[in-house]
């Protein structure tokens, strides 16, 4: 063998070795991109498999018979008798006429709660609004309760603990097949506030919350945002405050969230001594998150408008308050508005410095103004996601579709928004 | 009348203010011959009217609003019989909030001391008093300021120029805005950790290595004297910080390189704003996920190893958070990627390298100070991140490096410290604060020097 081939020989055999290290190379790269999607993907199909029963609710139709005797009720109209009076009777009354074979009192009593506890109270509003019905029968149709219904939805999925004995879930069974028991589209998810009870517990409470702090946000933080933007792009001299400002403004962007939870509790509800709890702070405090991210992507949308339509402005006279208002930040406006609408899809998101301004609290009355306690779509989805009922964890599923059709609608709005009022100059 | 009410109204009272100088500006221009003659358009007269009524009385409406409660809380505690005194502001808002629940009607009078009941009524007096005031003198000032502009619609006064001076003072404030912000959060954050640190000796803070800040409810109760050493909290948080990046680094640098190196122009498109979404997903989604999915399947895989797993273990929430934070290392990573020139992978690879080679041995030195940059910035974020850790991390301040370990770390404690109701005296919650003084410090300071690195490396090809 000559020196030539072997020196040949000697490169074949490195370029094998090395393109072997490419193809490793480029193989390592599609895996990480892969575990990257892999997660995604994880995680939406985890979500949609846990939350599609949450938009599916279990009730008990029954042909109650409204017998006055029964429930110890003579005037429904009186709130002290209402208060005595036993509105479970005729509802179990109603159940067992389906299940004869449970008479025993203790069986009877097991038949009962097969409802959500709530079953009485919904007799009784209904007795006191239409007092007529007494000694009626009529067709109600209750939530069912969460044992119940977890039966019903999930008696194949190992991941869910069935509380019903033997002989209730053979009951259930059979009220299943005489369409007592139904399952159908949950409308009480989107109609009611927060509850105890998995039955009755909805998300417009959260939802309403949301809207009115994103309100308060949004009015703040976007003219702040365009204000402060305007004023570091266009008029700031060049001078040590101006610089000072613009470090923090970048310092301020990455703050943890949960700092900004600590200045709203110390500022807004320690010393101005505004209330816990009410979409006004929260707002305030998402306002001031979302601020720097405003500021950023304004000033990056000003300083793509062409500093020859300035010019032009000004050489015929405009003054510079005038190029400003009337030409850059109308030319601007679609990149402020998409870089806006990004930061608000994150405030919406936000949770951890709402808990510490008190948004946590459990209140199932849907908020009527800003100054009403409220909650907060991601906070009642960390509510029912540590609560213990079964029932919760498919409702905060449900809930977390809710927010990601929220957020990526904004977010498509978003790139909609940009593609269609991007000019290039 | 209500702060929520007396707002439309003075905007109302501007838009008013706004119309009226509008007309007499045209009136005084009339008889010079047109509004050529005054010295600014008429709409700067108007705006300067609008300005001058609603600016001084939003001042007003705010600096009272603000102040208000405390000033009626300080009146309402001083008017309370001597002998009742609080002694503690705990004992102060725990009366307080007795007197403003009779006032509300939440609490029959009758139920409570008569000192309470007298003062409760009048909290309500004072307080429809101020209502009054605040309305009176708001409405007052708008219309003073309105008049007083009004009067000054002259043909010879330059309108134009005081606007357009307002205007830049208000566009100021707004950017200096960010400046209070910032101030507010060292202040309220500096005043609460002194105050903790008056009970508190800073040593045992930072070098203590138990936290249990339950403090005792009353001076006799055992066991419970509050314990508040940093160092277990501290290494919860490094621990799940470094399972976040040992997930993000790797799987974002790739997924980077190879989406900027070698994907198509059609993969890189749909792949790169699928990525994107990662960041985008709220936090308390993968919470969620992690608490409930994660860390199950984590402890029934360790089982099955023959491992003792906690329920909630380091590892689950570790990993959901480096999912999460693979997006900011590959953006920032694709950024410097792309920002080395393409003269250097010419050369690299005109000598006969192949494409990793360049990649490795080329372009990788040349980006690492910006990749670095990167991954501080993303370790900031895994330190700062709260809901996965709440969620998924536990409550216990184990002292440990065992991944599947129950741990607990500094957002966390500072969220449940501060969650439901407490008393903004006790050295349980003003631990919190002085926690919170901490990450903001190790935040800033991580994100200060990352983005130098960033910015000067970026400067390097320019």
């Amino acid at each position: 063998m000559t020196d030539q081939s072997s020196q040949a020989e000697i490169v074949r055999n490195s370029l094998k070795r090395r393109y072997r290290k490419e193809r490793r190379f480029r193989l390592y790269g599609i895996l990480a991109i892969f575990i990257a999607l892999t997660s995604l993907f994880t995680l939406f199909a985890d979500i949609i498999s846990k939350g599609y029963t949450g938009f599916v609710k279990t009730t008990i139709t029954l042909d109650v018979n409204l017998d006055s005797e029964m429930m110890y009720l003579d005037d429904p109209t009186d709130a002290d008798q209402r208060s005595m009076a036993d509105f479970v009777a005729p509802v179990i009354a109603a159940l067992q006429e389906h299940i004869p074979e449970a008479d025993s009192a203790t069986e009877k009593r097991e038949l009962g709660r097969f409802l959500g506890t709530y079953a009485a109270s919904e007799v009784s509003e209904l007795l006191a609004k239409n007092p007529e019905l007494l000694n009626t029968t009529q067709t109600i149709e209750f939530p069912a309760h969460d044992r119940v219904s977890v039966y019903v939805k999930h008696a194949d999925n190992p991941r869910y603990s069935i509380k019903l004995s033997e002989q209730q879930q053979r009951w259930v069974d059979e009220l299943l097949e005489k369409g007592v028991i139904d399952t159908s589209f949950n409308d009480v998810l989107f109609s009611r506030g927060d509850s105890r009870e998995p039955a009755n517990a909805g998300v417009l409470g959260a939802i309403v919350g949301s809207v009115l702090t994103m309100l308060v946000t949004l009015v703040i933080s976007f003219p702040v945002g365009i204000a402060a933007a305007v004023y570091l792009e266009e008029f700031a001299p060049q001078n040590k405050i101006t610089d000072f400002i613009e470090v923090n403004i970048n310092n301020l962007a990455a703050v943890p969230s949960i700092i900004f939870g600590l200045l709203g509790l110390a500022v807004f509800i320690g010393l101005f001594g505004m209330p816990r709890s009410v979409p006004v702070v929260g707002g305030l405090v998402l306002a001031l998150m979302t601020l720097p991210t405003i500021i950023i992507s304004s000033r990056a949308a000003i300083k793509s408008v062409p500093p020859s339509i300035r010019e032009a402005a000004e050489g015929v006279g405009a003054s510079k308050m005038q190029v400003v208002l009337h030409h850059v930040v109308p030319l601007a406006m679609p990149g402020m508005l998409t870089g806006s609408i990004i930061g608000m899809a994150q405030a919406l998101g936000e949770t951890a410095p709402l808990l510490l301004i008190g948004m946590v609290a459990f209140i199932v009355d849907v908020p009527n103004g800003f100054f009403d306690s409220a909650t907060v779509l991601p906070v009642q989805i960390y509510l029912w996601a540590s609560s213990s009922e079964q029932g919760f964890v498919e409702l905060a599923s449900a809930a977390i579709m809710v927010l990601l059709t929220f957020m990526i609608s904004m977010n498509a709005l978003a790139i909609w928004l940009r593609k269609r009022l991007e000019r290039r100059w | 009348m209500q702060t929520a009410n007396l707002l439309p109204l003075v905007l109302v009272l501007a838009v008013v203010a706004y119309g009226l100088a509008y007309m007499r500006s045209r009136a005084v221009a009339a008889p010079l011959g047109g509004i050529r003659n005054l010295k600014a358009l008429p709409f700067y007269y108007a705006a300067r009217a609008a300005l001058w009524c609603a600016i001084p009385a939003l001042i007003v409406l705010a600096a009272w609003a603000g102040f208000e409660g405390k000033v009626i809380q300080g009146i309402v505690i001083a008017s309370l019989p001597q002998d009742t005194w609080p002694e503690s502001a705990g004992r102060a808002s725990l009366i307080l909030s007795q007197i403003s629940n009779v006032a509300a009607g939440k609490l029959n009078p009758e139920f409570v001391p008569e000192h309470i009941a007298g003062a409760a009524s009048l909290l309500e007096a004072l307080e429809s008093k101020s209502q009054n005031f605040k309305a009176i003198l708001v409405i007052l000032i708008a219309i003073l300021g309105a008049t007083f502009a009004w009067t000054r619609v002259a043909p010879h006064i330059n309108a134009r120029k005081n606007v357009e001076a307002t205007l830049r003072r208000i566009f100021f404030l707004c950017a200096a805005l960010a400046v209070l912000t910032t101030a507010g959060i060292v202040f309220s954050v500096i005043l609460e950790t002194v105050r903790f640190f008056g009970r508190v000796p800073i040593t045992e803070f930072l070098f203590g290595t138990t936290w249990s800040p339950q403090t005792a409810l009353r001076a006799d109760q055992v066991g419970s004297d509050g314990a508040f050493g940093v160092i277990p909290l501290f290494t919860g948080t490094l621990l799940i910080s470094a399972i976040a990046l040992l997930v993000a680094v790797p799987v974002g640098l790739l997924s980077a390189i190879y989406l900027s190196e070698y994907a198509s122009k059609r993969m890189r498109s749909t792949v790169k704003p699928i990525l994107e979404m990662l960041a985008g997903i709220p936090t308390v989604v993968y919470g969620f996920f992690a608490a409930l999915t994660v860390a199950p399947f984590i402890r029934d895989l360790a089982q099955i190893v023959g491992l003792e797993a906690s329920s909630q273990s380091a590892l689950a929430a570790g990993l959901v958070m480096g999912i999460m934070i693979v997006p900011f290392v590959s953006s920032l990573s694709d950024d410097v990627i792309n920002a080395v020139p393409q003269t250097m992978r010419d050369g690299s690879l005109a000598l006969g390298a192949t494409q990793s080679e360049t990649m490795k041995k080329v372009i990788f030195p040349a980006a690492l100070p910006g990749i670095i940059g990167g991954i501080l910035l993303a370790a900031s974020r895994a330190i700062g991140e709260t809901m996965i850790v709440v969620m998924a991390a536990g409550l216990a301040a184990n002292l440990t490096a065992n991944p599947l370990d129950s741990v607990t770390t500094v957002t966390v404690q500072i969220a449940t410290l501060l969650v439901g109701d407490q008393e903004f005296d006790s050295a349980k919650t003003l631990s919190a604060f002085a926690l919170g003084m901490l990450l903001f410090i190790v935040t800033l300071l991580l994100n200060v020097v990352a983005l130098k690195i960033v910015r000067k490396y970026r400067e390097q090809y320019d």
